[in-house]
């Protein structure tokens, strides 16, 4: 509220301004016949001072006074102005008066409404560092860490709190980046050390690069137990086309790790996923009984696992038409209903599953 | 708030600034004074209103209020204060918020130098103004606004190119605005002439100071740009004939020009057509080269903005008041009163000579940088147009101007004498070849065309003395007379004497550049690299931290022959926010000399390539374009801008009113 009063006070005053000019009273003439005639003075002035510093010769001068008098005398035959007051000037400046109170606010409200935003507040840095921490986003946070690094980038520690942050903010480069400057200042953990591998190897793609690998070389050095960079040296095997070597590494890692350690589930569903794209790869070679029955025990084993919880939507998609096109349709129609509950909570889930179950014929009797 | 109220006072200048444009010119056209002196009010609310937008700027870029998208793309918190103010410029948007001010703050000055200006000329000139101020307010606003929010805010900014940060740039374009954007009221008085039918000695005296002024500070602005480029940019060049530096040329070549046939106009009323399209064509020039820089067409340090719909808006305003004025000045010139006839060896004929050509100098320039632009855009060819071909057209061009220069200097007006002017200049012309063979003879074997240019420099700085000289001491005798004539001389001719000093001192510093060397090498500490007649010793190398970046510096001594001189300091620095590289050069200024040292990449042995260079004389260039200045600066001073400020004639009630319209 308080703004638009200000920006009323300021169109008012604007507009007073080129208002005062229009009622200053009696309406003059212009001037200019007297300009020019004190102008020609001081210019045959000028000559006679040339004339003595003999910048110009007599006749010279004669003549330039000549010009000049011609000069003064075209000007004041030039311009007879009209005086007083008279209706016509008074309708003039009616009409401009009209033109400064309806332009200057329109054009102003039409601009800053269009571009402008009255309702924002002003946010100086100082202030905001001021408010209170608990109410401080995040991101400034990060940006006083930021700042205290590029004045102190020696501090090890400060590094390796904020690399993680980067890695959960997706900002690999940053963090690779970090996590070096932590190992270069007295931080070197096999935890900094991993940290750069994995920031890496996500900066790449996913691919477990050469650079990557030699930082989860480096981690073990310092830890050979080191679950992640056991981890992501497994998964470069898979990438160099080392299966068995991939599955044989993860296998040690869970066998070595306590159940409940928190990466556990991501080791074996990396594996249990390694091991099925292994055996599919086999099942081809196999004869044609036994390979139907190898399918079977692997459509049943992600059944079993899908039913015990978690799935995504491509995995009971898979699931599902896995079970239709073995025949099994009144699996397929449970897996279908199962789905749906499961999945209520996603939004493009009941239409992805409706298509399926229309592609595959698999009429639902009604609930 | 602050941001809000900016931004809204911004708007409302464009309401004002469109009043302006209007109310004065009908009142010129009706002879109405209440509605001509609207805009004087005008152009005053105006300026104050951009001022208190730019003052909200400012204080949101030291306040580092990163809700505002051009702090955050242009500013940082670490940075110093000084660099936060110069941010504000550095970019596109404030640059152009600083522009309109600048513009603005001329209509204002126009608005209250009553006593100079006739009030109809005035009100002409503000209105032709506000329409230039309408076109630039609505560009701001409506393609660049600075004040556009950004919520959130982010936490940190992007912090300002680091090449700019640097006191030079601080300067260089409040300089070069004001030189722009000053001749932007010559333009105005142009136009407002034309429309109003009458141009006259009156015309010629009122312009001249703005032109003088605009001049002086497009000296200064392109003297200090060149130094920047000279010791920022790390190779010790200081003019590259880039399109973008072209385009600070022209303006100034035409504004020379212009200040020429200013003279001419307002002593003997001739040459007005010449000298109303020379005002028009600056300004357009101003107009190309802000078109240029802010199209998009180019890429480099200058160019802000690559977004296409500001280019045709620019194009827009260019075509708006470049065509529109010529199609004004097509219509209304034949009107004018055309001024007397003068014989050609007279001091407004050796003007004349100056103005041909240095227009054609401007010529030369200006086909040089647009013909590859209007070439890479009709057939896709990129060909470069670099200082080969500015060699060979510009500079002969130049120099038999500047060979004739002392001659039309002491040429008298209406006849002169030629023979009398050629003895006059006799002796300063014995002078410069003199030291021309004796530079020859001293630097044997060295280039061949430096020492006549080191000739002519000393004849042009020589012809203005001894033109003075001759002026103070000619009938009189005794050192009182001479002094009282010195006193009595007017302060155009000590600044038209000043001028051309300064035209022969850049002239001999640039000559001197053919005997700058250049030697490389990588050194470690305590080795030794020479260059001309520097040799200068790396000390140490040592890493720094400043405010927003690191830097590694490396510290020399200085010798000169066995001369030891103070120790200077190079270095690499990089700019933490955008991860940039800069050379900050080390320079050690000997006498008119510089060696300049400049650091290159560390070698993995721990050595360091170090450039140095002998520039000799080199202080000399832009010496030169500050002694340029001062002159300029004290035409401006000259008694009868004051004098001629016509005394304020009550209006006498004039004669036979006209019957009512």
């Amino acid at each position: 509220m308080l703004i638009w009063i200000i920006f009323a006070v300021m169109t008012g005053v604007s507009v007073f301004a080129l208002l005062w000019p229009l009622g200053r009273g009696r309406s003059l003439a212009f001037a200019d016949v007297g300009d020019a005639t004190s102008l020609y003075r001081a210019q045959l002035g000028e000559i006679d001072r040339d004339l003595a510093r003999r910048l110009i010769g007599p006749v010279e001068a004669e003549a330039a006074r000549a010009e000049a008098a011609r000069r003064l005398l075209r000007a004041s035959g030039d311009d007879a102005a009209p005086a007083g007051e008279t209706e016509s000037s008074l309708r003039r400046r009616r009409a401009s008066s009209a033109l400064a109170l309806s332009c200057v606010p329109l054009l102003a409200l039409l601009v800053y409404g269009a571009y402008g935003s009255p309702a924002k507040p002003d946010q100086p840095l100082a202030a905001r560092l001021q408010a209170d921490p608990s109410r401080q986003d995040f991101a400034l946070a990060l940006a006083r860490i930021e700042t205290h690094l590029a004045a102190n980038p020696s501090d090890g520690k400060g590094w390796s709190v904020i690399a993680p942050v980067y890695m959960r903010l997706n900002r690999h480069d940053d963090a690779a980046t970090a996590f070096a400057a932590a190992i270069r200042h007295g931080e070197a953990s096999a935890q900094a050390y991993a940290g750069l591998g994995e920031a890496r190897a996500l900066a790449a793609g996913g691919v477990v690069t050469a650079a990557a690998r030699e930082s989860f070389a480096g981690a073990l050095r310092v830890d050979p137990k080191n679950a992640r960079a056991r981890f992501f040296l497994a998964i470069g095997q898979e990438q160099d086309g080392d299966a068995p070597g991939a599955i044989a590494s993860l296998r040690a890692l869970l066998d070595e790790s306590a159940a409940d350690a928190p990466w556990t589930q991501t080791v074996r569903q990396r594996l249990a996923r390694l091991e099925a794209e292994t055996n599919a790869g086999g099942i081809a070679a196999l004869p044609p009984a036994e390979q139907q029955a190898a399918i079977r025990g692997m459509v049943e084993g992600l059944s079993a696992r899908l039913k015990a919880g978690g799935g995504t939507l491509p995995e009971w998609m898979r699931l599902i038409r896995s079970q239709a096109i073995l025949g099994d349709k009144a699996a397929a129609r449970e897996s279908l209903a199962l789905a749906r509950e499961r999945l209520s909570q996603e939004a493009t889930a009941a239409a992805a599953l409706d298509a399926l179950a229309g592609e595959l014929a698999l009429k639902e009797t009604a609930p | 708030m602050i941001v809000e109220i900016g931004h809204f006072a911004l708007a409302l200048a464009l309401g004002v600034a469109v009043v302006q444009s209007l109310v004065p010119l009908w009142g010129v056209a009706r002879h109405d004074r209440a509605l001509a002196s609207v805009g004087s009010a005008a152009a005053v609310t105006c300026f104050l209103l951009v001022a208190l937008a730019f003052a909200a700027l400012v204080t949101s870029y030291v306040r580092s209020d990163f809700s505002v998208e051009n702090v955050v793309a242009n500013s940082h918190s670490t940075q110093p204060l000084i660099y936060k103010l110069t941010s504000v410029w550095g970019n596109h948007e404030g640059s152009m918020l600083l522009w309109v001010l600048i513009l603005t703050l001329f209509g204002a000055l126009v608005a209250l130098s009553r006593r100079s200006l006739p009030l109809r000329l005035r009100a002409g000139t503000l209105a032709a103004q506000g329409m230039v101020t309408v076109a630039f307010l609505a560009f701001t606003l409506l393609t660049s606004n600075p004040f556009r929010r950004l919520v959130p805010a982010p936490p940190e900014g992007q912090d300002l190119n680091p090449i700019l940060q640097d006191l030079g740039l601080a300067i260089h374009p409040p300089l070069l605005y004001v030189g722009y954007v000053g001749f932007s009221i010559t333009y105005a008085f142009a136009v407002a002439a034309l429309i109003d039918g009458r141009i006259d000695a009156v015309w010629a005296r009122a312009v001249r100071p703005w032109t003088l002024l605009a001049w002086v500070f497009l000296t200064l602005g392109i003297a200090m740009g060149s130094y920047w480029a000279y010791y920022e940019l790390g190779w010790g060049g200081w003019w590259f004939w880039d399109p973008v530096e072209n385009a600070s040329l022209m303006p100034w070549l035409a504004g020379t020009a212009l200040i020429h046939s200013t003279v001419v106009m307002e002593k003997r009323d001739a040459l007005k057509v010449w000298t109303i399209l020379l005002a028009i064509l600056t300004f357009s020039l101003s107009l190309l080269g802000t078109f240029i820089v802010r199209s998009g067409v180019l890429t480099s340090v200058h160019s802000f903005a690559t977004d296409p719909a500001r280019g045709l808006f620019i194009l827009m305003i260019l075509v708006f008041f470049v065509g529109g004025s010529l199609a004004l000045f097509a219509w209304r010139a034949p009107l004018l009163r055309q001024g007397g006839l003068f014989a050609p060896v007279s001091r407004e004929g050796a003007l004349v000579v100056n103005n041909v050509f240095i227009a054609t100098a401007c010529a030369t320039v200006f086909i040089g940088t647009l013909y590859p632009l209007v070439l890479e855009m009709v057939t896709g060819d990129k060909i470069s147009v670099g200082p080969p071909f500015f060699n060979a057209t510009f500079i002969p061009v130049l120099v038999p101007l500047l060979l004739v220069l002392p001659l039309g200097q002491s040429l008298a007006w209406k006849r002169g004498d030629l023979l009398g002017a050629a003895q006059r200049s006799l002796a300063a012309f014995g002078l410069g070849i003199l030291v021309a063979l004796a530079t020859i003879a001293m630097t044997w074997g060295g280039p061949v065309l430096a020492p006549l240019g080191i000739g002519l420099g000393v004849f042009l700085v020589a012809g203005a003395a001894f033109d003075l000289g001759e002026r103070i001491s000619s009938r009189a005798s005794g050192w009182p007379a001479i002094w009282s004539r010195a006193k009595g001389l007017p302060r155009s001719a000590w600044g038209t004497a000043l001028a051309h000093a300064g035209v022969g001192l850049s002239v001999i510093g640039i000559a001197a550049v053919a005997w700058s060397t250049e030697a490389i090498g990588v050194l470690k500490p305590g080795e030794r690299l020479t260059s001309g007649r520097y040799t200068v010793v790396l000390e140490s190398v040592m890493p720094r931290t400043g405010p927003n970046f690191r830097a590694e510096v490396a510290r020399f001594q200085v010798f000169s022959g066995n001369r030891e001189l103070k120790p200077v300091e190079a270095a690499k620095r990089v700019y933490l926010a955008r991860n940039m590289p800069t050379t900050e050069a080390g320079i050690r200024t000997d006498g008119l000399s510089q060696a300049y040292v400049a650091l290159g990449e560390p070698q993995d042995d721990g050595g360091i390539a170090v450039r140095l260079y002998d520039k000799p004389l080199i202080l000399l260039i832009w010496i030169g374009a500050i002694v340029m200045s001062l002159g300029g600066a004290l035409s401006l001073t000259d008694r009868r801008f004051r004098l001629a400020t016509p005394r304020r004639v009550k209006a006498q009630p004039v004669a036979a009113p006209q019957p009512a319209e």
